[in-house]
Protein backbone atom coordinates (compact mmCIF):
# COMPACT_ATOMS: atom_id res chain seq x y z
CA UNK A 1 0.00 0.00 0.00
CA UNK A 2 2.94 1.96 0.83
CA UNK A 3 4.26 2.20 -2.27
CA UNK A 4 0.75 3.10 -3.88
CA UNK A 5 0.70 5.58 -1.96
CA UNK A 6 4.41 6.93 -2.82
CA UNK A 7 3.54 7.03 -6.57
CA UNK A 8 0.46 8.69 -6.13
CA UNK A 9 2.45 11.15 -4.18
CA UNK A 10 5.20 11.42 -6.96
CA UNK A 11 2.36 12.09 -9.51
CA UNK A 12 0.02 14.20 -7.62
CA UNK A 13 1.96 15.81 -4.49
CA UNK A 14 3.41 18.40 -6.39
CA UNK A 15 6.66 18.01 -3.83
CA UNK A 16 9.49 20.00 -4.82
CA UNK A 17 12.03 16.79 -3.54
CA UNK A 18 12.05 13.11 -4.81
CA UNK A 19 9.54 10.65 -3.02
CA UNK A 20 12.29 8.27 -2.95
CA UNK A 21 14.10 11.12 -0.22
CA UNK A 22 11.50 10.96 1.73
CA UNK A 23 10.55 8.45 4.82
CA UNK A 24 7.36 7.29 5.58
CA UNK A 25 7.32 9.08 8.51
CA UNK A 26 8.59 12.88 6.90
CA UNK A 27 6.20 15.50 7.47
CA UNK A 28 4.88 15.88 4.26
CA UNK A 29 3.48 19.76 4.60
CA UNK A 30 7.26 20.66 5.95
CA UNK A 31 8.63 18.94 2.49
CA UNK A 32 5.77 21.27 0.60
CA UNK A 33 2.80 19.42 0.58
CA UNK A 34 0.23 22.57 -0.75
CA UNK A 35 -3.44 22.44 0.74
CA UNK A 36 -3.96 22.19 -3.58
CA UNK A 37 -1.57 19.38 -3.74
CA UNK A 38 -3.61 17.46 -0.29
CA UNK A 39 -6.78 17.38 -2.44
CA UNK A 40 -5.30 16.04 -5.73
CA UNK A 41 -3.74 13.36 -3.20
CA UNK A 42 -6.76 12.54 -1.31
CA UNK A 43 -9.01 12.38 -4.75
CA UNK A 44 -6.11 10.29 -5.91
CA UNK A 45 -6.39 7.56 -3.11
CA UNK A 46 -9.89 7.78 -3.17
CA UNK A 47 -9.87 6.49 -6.96
CA UNK A 48 -6.80 4.43 -6.71
CA UNK A 49 -8.11 2.15 -3.50
CA UNK A 50 -11.85 2.85 -4.12
CA UNK A 51 -12.59 4.53 -0.92
CA UNK A 52 -14.25 7.40 0.29
CA UNK A 53 -12.66 9.48 3.05
CA UNK A 54 -15.48 10.31 5.36
CA UNK A 55 -15.53 14.38 6.24
CA UNK A 56 -14.17 13.45 9.85
CA UNK A 57 -11.09 12.21 7.90
CA UNK A 58 -10.78 15.24 5.44
CA UNK A 59 -7.89 16.99 7.73
CA UNK A 60 -4.81 18.31 7.53
CA UNK A 61 -3.46 14.99 10.03
CA UNK A 62 -4.87 12.30 7.55
CA UNK A 63 -1.98 13.51 4.92
CA UNK A 64 1.06 14.51 7.17
CA UNK A 65 3.02 11.57 6.49
CA UNK A 66 2.78 8.26 4.20
CA UNK A 67 2.45 6.70 7.40
CA UNK A 68 -0.58 8.91 8.35
CA UNK A 69 -1.78 7.91 5.21
CA UNK A 70 -1.73 4.75 5.01
CA UNK A 71 -2.98 4.35 8.70
CA UNK A 72 -5.87 6.39 7.60
CA UNK A 73 -7.04 4.34 4.31
CA UNK A 74 -6.17 1.08 6.45
CA UNK A 75 -8.66 2.50 8.33
CA UNK A 76 -11.50 2.96 6.08
CA UNK A 77 -10.43 0.04 3.48
CA UNK A 78 -10.94 -2.66 6.97
CA UNK A 79 -14.07 -0.80 7.77
CA UNK A 80 -13.20 1.11 11.15
CA UNK A 81 -13.97 4.08 10.03
CA UNK A 82 -17.48 4.08 8.43
CA UNK A 83 -17.77 6.77 5.91
CA UNK B 1 -34.88 33.48 9.38
CA UNK B 2 -37.98 35.38 10.97
CA UNK B 3 -35.36 37.94 11.88
CA UNK B 4 -33.39 38.36 8.67
CA UNK B 5 -36.91 38.80 6.89
CA UNK B 6 -38.17 41.52 9.47
CA UNK B 7 -35.05 43.24 9.79
CA UNK B 8 -35.32 43.17 5.76
CA UNK B 9 -38.62 44.43 5.58
CA UNK B 10 -37.60 46.91 7.94
CA UNK B 11 -35.13 48.12 5.45
CA UNK B 12 -37.54 48.19 2.77
CA UNK B 13 -39.78 50.50 4.92
CA UNK B 14 -37.50 52.91 5.68
CA UNK B 15 -36.49 53.52 2.26
CA UNK B 16 -32.37 52.57 3.32
CA UNK B 17 -32.64 49.52 0.99
CA UNK B 18 -34.54 49.45 -2.20
CA UNK B 19 -36.13 46.06 -3.65
CA UNK B 20 -35.31 45.16 -7.14
CA UNK B 21 -37.16 41.67 -7.35
CA UNK B 22 -33.83 40.07 -6.44
CA UNK B 23 -32.77 38.57 -3.33
CA UNK B 24 -29.56 40.09 -2.76
CA UNK B 25 -29.36 42.77 -5.22
CA UNK B 26 -30.73 45.81 -3.37
CA UNK B 27 -30.98 49.77 -4.33
CA UNK B 28 -29.60 51.74 -1.31
CA UNK B 29 -30.58 55.24 -0.13
CA UNK B 30 -28.64 58.27 0.14
CA UNK B 31 -28.36 57.69 4.14
CA UNK B 32 -26.82 54.48 3.57
CA UNK B 33 -24.39 55.65 1.55
CA UNK B 34 -23.63 57.91 4.04
CA UNK B 35 -23.06 55.62 6.26
CA UNK B 36 -20.74 53.93 4.30
CA UNK B 37 -18.90 57.32 3.06
CA UNK B 38 -18.18 57.76 7.16
CA UNK B 39 -17.08 54.13 7.55
CA UNK B 40 -14.39 54.38 5.02
CA UNK B 41 -13.64 58.01 6.21
CA UNK B 42 -12.84 56.43 9.62
CA UNK B 43 -11.34 53.47 8.52
CA UNK B 44 -8.56 56.01 6.25
CA UNK B 45 -8.70 58.33 9.35
CA UNK B 46 -8.01 55.25 12.11
CA UNK B 47 -5.90 52.94 9.74
CA UNK B 48 -2.38 54.31 10.14
CA UNK B 49 -1.76 53.05 6.23
CA UNK B 50 -0.74 55.75 5.15
CA UNK B 51 2.06 54.62 2.73
CA UNK B 52 -0.90 52.33 1.08
CA UNK B 53 -1.35 52.83 -2.59
CA UNK B 54 -4.76 53.82 -2.99
CA UNK B 55 -6.95 51.46 -5.98
CA UNK B 56 -10.39 51.60 -6.90
CA UNK B 57 -11.51 48.92 -8.93
CA UNK B 58 -14.57 48.35 -11.30
CA UNK B 59 -17.09 45.76 -10.20
CA UNK B 60 -15.79 43.36 -13.06
CA UNK B 61 -11.69 42.24 -13.65
CA UNK B 62 -9.97 40.57 -16.41
CA UNK B 63 -11.26 37.36 -17.39
CA UNK B 64 -7.77 35.44 -17.71
CA UNK B 65 -6.74 36.57 -14.07
CA UNK B 66 -9.67 35.26 -12.89
CA UNK B 67 -8.70 32.23 -14.54
CA UNK B 68 -5.40 32.12 -13.65
CA UNK B 69 -6.41 33.05 -10.08
CA UNK B 70 -7.94 29.49 -9.62
CA UNK B 71 -11.00 30.82 -7.90
CA UNK B 72 -13.10 28.19 -9.87
CA UNK B 73 -11.20 25.47 -8.15
CA UNK B 74 -12.84 26.68 -4.74
CA UNK B 75 -15.56 28.12 -5.83
CA UNK B 76 -17.29 27.83 -8.45
CA UNK B 77 -20.31 27.97 -6.84
CA UNK B 78 -20.02 31.50 -6.22
CA UNK B 79 -18.76 32.99 -9.08
CA UNK B 80 -20.68 35.31 -11.91
CA UNK B 81 -19.12 35.96 -15.38
CA UNK B 82 -20.11 38.55 -17.92
CA UNK B 83 -21.70 37.01 -21.40
CA UNK B 84 -22.35 39.20 -24.28
CA UNK B 85 -24.46 38.46 -27.54
CA UNK B 86 -22.04 38.47 -30.60
CA UNK B 87 -24.17 37.39 -33.41
CA UNK B 88 -25.45 38.58 -36.53
CA UNK B 89 -29.11 39.67 -37.72
CA UNK B 90 -30.31 35.72 -37.94
CA UNK B 91 -29.35 35.51 -34.30
CA UNK B 92 -30.73 39.00 -33.03
CA UNK B 93 -34.17 37.56 -34.65
CA UNK B 94 -34.20 33.95 -33.24
CA UNK B 95 -33.16 36.15 -29.70
CA UNK B 96 -35.76 38.23 -29.63
CA UNK B 97 -38.15 35.80 -30.36
CA UNK B 98 -37.15 33.83 -27.95
CA UNK B 99 -37.31 36.83 -25.50
CA UNK B 100 -40.58 37.37 -26.94
CA UNK B 101 -41.98 34.10 -26.17
CA UNK B 102 -40.64 33.89 -23.15
CA UNK B 103 -38.27 31.05 -23.62
CA UNK B 104 -34.72 30.86 -22.80
CA UNK B 105 -32.65 33.53 -24.94
CA UNK B 106 -29.11 33.13 -23.25
CA UNK B 107 -28.03 29.79 -24.71
CA UNK B 108 -25.95 31.67 -27.55
CA UNK B 109 -24.45 34.42 -25.30
CA UNK B 110 -21.22 34.28 -25.71
CA UNK B 111 -18.42 34.85 -22.40
CA UNK B 112 -16.67 37.85 -22.76
CA UNK B 113 -13.24 38.81 -20.94
CA UNK B 114 -14.85 40.05 -18.14
CA UNK B 115 -15.74 38.48 -15.15
CA UNK B 116 -17.33 39.77 -12.22
CA UNK B 117 -14.93 40.90 -9.19
CA UNK B 118 -15.56 38.12 -6.76
CA UNK B 119 -13.25 39.68 -3.75
CA UNK B 120 -11.43 42.88 -4.13
CA UNK B 121 -7.80 41.81 -3.99
CA UNK B 122 -8.33 39.40 -6.87
CA UNK B 123 -7.40 41.92 -9.49
CA UNK B 124 -4.67 43.01 -7.60
CA UNK B 125 -2.12 40.53 -7.28
CA UNK B 126 -1.50 39.95 -11.02
CA UNK B 127 -1.14 43.78 -11.48
CA UNK B 128 1.59 44.06 -9.09
CA UNK B 129 3.50 40.86 -9.94
CA UNK B 130 3.23 42.79 -13.57
CA UNK B 131 5.46 45.62 -12.26
CA UNK B 132 8.15 43.61 -11.17
CA UNK B 133 10.09 42.51 -7.80
CA UNK B 134 8.41 44.22 -5.07
CA UNK B 135 10.21 47.59 -3.35
CA UNK B 136 12.29 47.01 -0.26
CA UNK B 137 9.55 46.64 2.61
CA UNK B 138 6.76 45.19 0.26
CA UNK B 139 4.13 46.54 -1.10
CA UNK B 140 1.07 47.74 1.01
CA UNK B 141 -2.15 48.69 -0.67
CA UNK B 142 -5.59 50.30 0.24
CA UNK B 143 -8.01 48.75 -2.29
CA UNK B 144 -12.28 49.05 -3.01
CA UNK B 145 -14.25 46.93 -5.37
CA UNK B 146 -18.02 45.99 -5.62
CA UNK B 147 -17.63 42.23 -5.48
CA UNK B 148 -20.58 39.53 -6.66
CA UNK B 149 -21.08 36.10 -4.87
CA UNK B 150 -24.47 34.28 -6.07
CA UNK B 151 -25.80 33.17 -2.39
CA UNK B 152 -29.32 34.43 -3.24
CA UNK B 153 -30.22 35.37 0.18
CA UNK B 154 -33.52 36.83 2.15
CA UNK B 155 -30.61 37.53 5.13
CA UNK B 156 -29.97 41.97 3.90
CA UNK B 157 -26.34 40.55 5.66
CA UNK B 158 -25.74 38.26 2.61
CA UNK B 159 -25.98 40.65 -0.70
CA UNK B 160 -24.96 39.33 -3.88
CA UNK B 161 -23.29 42.53 -4.88
CA UNK B 162 -21.53 44.82 -1.99
CA UNK B 163 -18.04 46.67 -1.65
CA UNK B 164 -15.33 45.39 0.09
CA UNK B 165 -12.69 47.56 1.54
CA UNK B 166 -9.26 46.00 2.01
CA UNK B 167 -5.85 46.53 2.96
CA UNK B 168 -3.65 44.08 0.79
CA UNK B 169 -0.38 43.66 2.63
CA UNK B 170 2.62 41.73 0.25
CA UNK B 171 6.72 41.00 1.39
CA UNK B 172 8.25 38.75 3.67
CA UNK B 173 5.92 36.23 6.03
CA UNK B 174 7.20 38.04 8.80
CA UNK B 175 6.10 41.54 7.88
CA UNK B 176 3.01 39.95 6.76
CA UNK B 177 1.79 37.88 9.52
CA UNK B 178 2.46 41.05 11.35
CA UNK B 179 0.40 43.57 9.76
CA UNK B 180 -2.55 40.73 9.93
CA UNK B 181 -1.50 40.21 13.75
CA UNK B 182 -2.20 44.05 14.07
CA UNK B 183 -5.01 44.50 12.03
CA UNK B 184 -6.72 42.00 14.38
CA UNK B 185 -6.78 44.12 17.59
CA UNK B 186 -7.09 47.40 15.09
CA UNK B 187 -10.38 45.74 13.39
CA UNK B 188 -11.46 45.71 17.59
CA UNK B 189 -10.51 49.07 18.57
CA UNK B 190 -11.63 50.34 15.19
CA UNK B 191 -15.26 48.86 16.14
CA UNK B 192 -15.28 49.96 19.53
CA UNK B 193 -15.34 54.01 17.80
CA UNK B 194 -18.35 53.08 16.28
CA UNK B 195 -19.83 50.98 19.58
CA UNK B 196 -20.26 47.92 17.86
CA UNK B 197 -20.15 44.27 19.99
CA UNK B 198 -17.40 42.26 17.87
CA UNK B 199 -16.03 38.80 18.91
CA UNK B 200 -13.06 37.43 17.19
CA UNK B 201 -12.78 33.50 15.90
CA UNK B 202 -11.05 31.57 13.47
CA UNK B 203 -12.92 30.92 10.25
CA UNK B 204 -12.61 29.22 6.93
CA UNK B 205 -13.91 30.19 3.15
CA UNK B 206 -16.91 28.49 1.71
CA UNK B 207 -14.97 25.82 -0.50
CA UNK B 208 -16.87 23.34 -2.52
CA UNK B 209 -17.42 20.26 -2.30
CA UNK B 210 -16.06 17.41 -0.69
CA UNK B 211 -12.37 18.54 -1.99
CA UNK B 212 -13.77 21.99 -0.28
CA UNK B 213 -13.86 20.07 3.48
CA UNK B 214 -10.33 19.33 3.60
CA UNK B 215 -9.71 22.91 2.54
CA UNK B 216 -12.05 23.99 5.09
CA UNK B 217 -10.14 22.03 7.60
CA UNK B 218 -6.84 22.52 6.49
CA UNK B 219 -7.61 26.72 6.59
CA UNK B 220 -8.83 26.01 9.88
CA UNK B 221 -5.92 23.72 11.26
CA UNK B 222 -3.69 26.57 10.38
CA UNK B 223 -5.45 29.57 11.41
CA UNK B 224 -4.91 31.54 7.65
CA UNK B 225 -8.39 33.25 8.33
CA UNK B 226 -10.24 35.18 11.41
CA UNK B 227 -13.50 36.75 10.92
CA UNK B 228 -14.40 40.17 13.21
CA UNK B 229 -17.83 38.90 14.04
CA UNK B 230 -21.16 41.37 14.71
CA UNK B 231 -24.69 39.72 15.57
CA UNK B 232 -26.81 41.47 12.96
CA UNK B 233 -30.01 39.15 12.10
CA UNK B 234 -28.94 36.29 14.33
CA UNK B 235 -26.98 36.24 17.73
CA UNK B 236 -26.44 32.68 17.96
CA UNK B 237 -24.70 32.95 13.93
CA UNK B 238 -23.10 36.90 14.18
CA UNK B 239 -21.92 37.83 10.89
CA UNK B 240 -18.34 38.37 9.24
CA UNK B 241 -18.11 42.25 9.02
CA UNK B 242 -14.66 41.83 8.64
CA UNK B 243 -12.03 39.08 7.61
CA UNK B 244 -8.05 38.74 8.39
CA UNK B 245 -6.65 36.52 5.65
CA UNK B 246 -3.01 34.84 5.40
CA UNK B 247 -2.18 33.17 2.09
CA UNK B 248 1.02 32.00 2.77
CA UNK B 249 2.97 31.95 -0.53
CA UNK B 250 -0.34 31.37 -2.63
CA UNK B 251 -0.51 34.54 -4.49
CA UNK B 252 2.72 34.77 -4.63
CA UNK B 253 3.25 31.19 -6.28
CA UNK B 254 0.23 31.55 -8.10
CA UNK B 255 1.44 34.77 -10.18
CA UNK B 256 5.60 34.81 -9.91
CA UNK B 257 5.49 37.66 -7.19
CA UNK B 258 8.18 38.38 -5.61
CA UNK B 259 9.97 40.47 -2.90
CA UNK B 260 12.94 42.46 -3.77
CA UNK B 261 15.54 39.44 -2.87
CA UNK B 262 13.50 37.65 -5.66
CA UNK B 263 11.98 35.59 -2.81
CA UNK B 264 8.27 34.45 -3.54
CA UNK B 265 6.35 37.00 -1.84
CA UNK B 266 3.84 35.74 0.86
CA UNK B 267 0.33 37.89 1.43
CA UNK B 268 -2.36 38.71 3.45
CA UNK B 269 -5.05 40.74 3.40
CA UNK B 270 -7.73 42.56 6.35
CA UNK B 271 -10.80 43.11 3.97
CA UNK B 272 -13.83 45.38 5.59
CA UNK B 273 -17.75 44.16 4.51
CA UNK B 274 -18.99 47.76 3.99
CA UNK B 275 -22.72 46.77 3.42
CA UNK B 276 -22.78 44.26 6.32
CA UNK B 277 -20.88 46.95 8.87
CA UNK B 278 -23.44 49.44 7.77
CA UNK B 279 -26.20 47.30 8.58
CA UNK B 280 -24.39 46.38 11.59
CA UNK B 281 -24.40 50.01 12.65
CA UNK B 282 -28.35 50.38 12.07
CA UNK B 283 -29.51 47.39 13.57
CA UNK B 284 -27.28 48.22 16.99
CA UNK B 285 -28.34 52.04 16.82
CA UNK B 286 -31.51 52.72 14.89
CA UNK B 287 -32.57 53.29 11.07
CA UNK B 288 -32.22 56.92 11.81
CA UNK B 289 -28.55 57.68 12.26
CA UNK B 290 -29.88 61.58 13.15
CA UNK B 291 -30.86 59.49 16.47
CA UNK B 292 -27.26 57.86 17.22
CA UNK B 293 -25.16 58.14 20.09
CA UNK B 294 -23.16 60.78 19.83
CA UNK B 295 -19.55 59.20 20.15
CA UNK B 296 -20.97 57.12 17.03
CA UNK B 297 -22.15 60.17 15.27
CA UNK B 298 -18.70 61.71 15.89
CA UNK B 299 -16.85 59.11 14.70
CA UNK B 300 -18.40 58.56 11.26
CA UNK B 301 -19.55 62.07 10.70
CA UNK B 302 -17.66 64.45 12.70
Amino acid sequence: MKDKIRELLGKLGGLPVAVDTLADSADLYAAGLSSFASVQLMLGIEDAFDIEFPDHLLNRKSFASIDAIAETVSAIVEGREAA
Amino acid sequence: MDMQVTFLDRLFDSGLLIDTGVEGLYARSGTFEDVITGFERLIDKFSGETGAEVIRFPPGMNRSYFEGSGYMKNFPQLAGTVHCFCGDDLAHADLIQCMAAGEDWTGGQKASDIVLTPAACYPLYPIVAKRGNLQAGGGLFNIQSYCFRHEPSMDPARMQLFRMREFVRMGKPADVMAFRQEWMEKGKELMAQVALPVDIDVANDPFFGRAGRLMKNNQRDQNLKFELLIPITSVSKPTACMSFNYHQDHFGKTWDLKTVDGETAHTACVGFGLERIALALFHHHGLDPKLWPREVRDALFG
